[in-house]
């Protein structure tokens, strides 16, 4: 790799092989709206993933892109690659993309409030024919919330928010994901809460399924996260390991809220124009 | 008391057709929010089917029930393939005007049948009437409350116990969360219209083996869902079973009562309506109806 957008020699390759590609990308929305505007993304195998940025950077987007939840929303990928263990999958439907292995947590949750907690976990499984490993993995989403067993006859909308993270989770997992895709999973939960999330998240990456999870709480995100990226206006405009981007003096200033400045952009901060130099 | 009596099992079997109507017009209703105006059509249709395989092919009326049934499933999916899918996205008028369009074709499409314009009826296939202490039950009744028992029974077992039943209610609670975990939407709406098309040919059936074949009569019971919809939820399966039975109950009743006091009958019509109107000043979602969930 040629390209001195990183920090220092690590490549996401160094940490394992290349599971998912994400390549030049660009998405337009409602035939003329382009919110992406070339992002690439190297996800490693097994290894967890931040994906940061401010509101309306198009984090969002970029997932979606993955996950083939474009088209409902009138958006598709004007250009660039996008593959998965080595298949092009930038025109599959979303529903062969669940088959394939990559699943999206959607941001808010957005469990089905009238179907019980269980139910809502059995819709996950609606792609998958492995009756016997179905039930087996039920009972392990029941081992790692089991909170969500307890409750798994209630009604998910009558539950509180970090419940719901917990069933928009599980129901992902349902589907068997070897790619997680989560989309802010801290979003208006207590802090501790968003702890105990953020634990789970690494007890399932730990059984072995990647994990992107797009955050705007940086410092929870990179706690868990062997690397990252962080997204500007459609773009990614800076990446590293976990521990780079926290020591970063930047990313702590602009995304760990240790700062006194008040500025509007990370372009404004002194070291990002400096390295635009250098490219 | 008996006269009573008489008119609650005539009720409940009348009932029970409208909750057969009301059952499909909720699952396209729910699923795909879509009015389907081309129920009654589809009731005349599945009854036609019936008679055409027992009187015409000769084979006997229960196996041609069955067989309908199957062809009416398949039926549901041509429609939805051919006049709804092109139109998901549009605006909602535009599909329901497209509802509308089906049922004027399919009614234009009968009068190419000798059914446009032959009252017909299914030959006999029931034992005479149970008498009972001044009651007379037709055997009839009793097969239609049966028919609307058993698919009733079939279909909520689908939608509480099959991964793709309970997949269905989730597109109905939000189609984005369901194609996130890659429910084909397509699929769900498909299998509504087939849905559907199976409910109203078995309320043909019980409608036929009643009050025989007459195309107006069929289709009328399309209408006849709207106040049993209204009354039961318009997205609730449970709501058009009971709305249906309600509506089929109070209607004999007040044919039974109030008739003879009002002048110029026609109560059976109006008094549901009446009824419906009291029940929506109490409850503006139905009986059973969806009401927002709010909270976060
Ligand atoms: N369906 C859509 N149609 C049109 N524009 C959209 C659509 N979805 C997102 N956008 C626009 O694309 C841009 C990026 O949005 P996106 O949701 O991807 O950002 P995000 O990084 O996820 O932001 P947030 O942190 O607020 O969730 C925004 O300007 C947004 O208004
Ligand atoms: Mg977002």
């Amino acid at each position: 790799m040629t390209e001195s957008k990183v920090i220092s020699p690590s490549r996401p390759s160094d940490l394992g092989e290349i599971q998912l590609d994400v390549n030049n990308v660009e998405v337009v929305y409602h035939d003329i709206i382009q919110v992406l505007r070339g992002v690439s993304l190297e996800i490693p195998r097994g290894k967890i993933i931040a994906l940061l940025g401010t509101n309306g950077a198009g984090k969002t987007t970029t997932l979606r892109a993955i996950s083939g939840l474009l088209k409902p929303e009138n958006g598709f990928v004007k250009a660039g690659s996008i593959s998965f263990e080595g298949k092009s999958i930038q025109n599959a439907s979303g529903q062969k993309i669940v088959k394939s292995g990559i699943v999206q947590v959607p941001e808010g949750r957005r469990v089905f409030k009238h179907l019980r907690i269980e139910e809502n976990l059995r819709v996950g499984s609606i792609t998958r024919t492995d009756k016997k490993q179905i039930a087996k993995d039920l009972l392990h989403i029941y081992e790692i919330f089991p909170k969500l067993y307890d409750l798994r006859r209630k009604q998910a909308g009558y539950t509180s928010g970090g419940e719901q993270q917990m069933i928009a989770i599980g129901r992902a997992l349902m589907a068997a994901p070897k790619l997680l895709l989560l989309d802010e999973p801290s979003l208006g939960l207590a802090p501790l809460l968003v702890k105990d999330i953020f634990e789970r998240i690494k007890t399932v990456n730990q059984e072995g399924t990647t994990v992107l999870v797009v955050e705007q709480n940086a410092s929870i995100a990179l706690g868990i996260a062997d690397y990252g990226y962080i997204m500007e206006q459609g773009k990614v405009v800076l990446e590293g390991t976990a521990e780079q981007l926290k020591n970063n003096p930047d990313v702590k200033e602009f995304y760990m809220g240790v700062s006194e400045g008040k500025r509007k952009s990370f372009k404004e901060i002194k070291s990002y124009k400096r390295r635009k130099r250098w490219m | 008391m008996a006269y009573f009596l008489q008119l609650l099992i005539t009720g409940i079997s009348i009932g029970s057709i409208y909750a057969l109507a009301a059952l499909g017009f909720v699952l396209i209703y729910k699923s795909s929010r879509v009015i389907n105006f081309a129920q009654g059509e589809l009731i005349a249709i599945g009854a036609f089917i019936i008679y055409a395989l027992t009187v015409w092919v000769h084979i006997p009326i229960w196996i041609s029930l069955v067989i309908t049934i199957l062809i009416s499933y398949f039926i549901g999916l041509g429609i939805e393939r051919t006049f709804l899918r092109p139109m998901i996205g549009q605006p909602i008028i535009s599909v329901i005007m497209v509802t509308i369009g089906l049922a004027n074709l399919l009614s234009g499409l009968v009068f190419f049948t000798p059914f446009g314009t032959l009252p017909a009826r299914y030959p006999d296939f029931l034992p005479d009437p149970i008498r009972f202490g001044g009651l007379i039950i037709k055997w009839e009744q009793i097969v239609g409350i049966l028919i609307t028992t058993i698919f009733i029974t079939i279909l909520m077992w689908f939608f509480t116990k099959s991964t793709l039943g309970i997949s269905m209610r989730a597109v109905a609670d939000d189609q984005m969360a369901s194609l996130s975990v890659g429910v084909s939407v397509k699929k769900v709406f498909a299998l509504a219209w087939a849905t559907a098309a199976m409910s109203a040919a078995a309320a043909g059936f019980v409608v036929g083996s009643l009050f025989g074949l007459e195309f107006g009569s069929l289709t009328a019971i399309g209408l006849r869902v709207f106040p049993v919809v209204v009354l039961g939820g318009l997205d609730s399966i449970a709501g058009a079973v009971i709305g249906g039975i309600i509506i089929g109950v109070l209607e004999q009743l007040a044919t039974g009562y109030l008739d003879g006091i009002v002048p110029g009958g026609g109560t059976g019509d109006v008094f549901p309506f009446v009824v419906l109107i009291i029940i929506l000043l109490i409850k503006p979602y139905g009986l059973f109806g969806t009401v927002e969930i709010e909270r976060v």
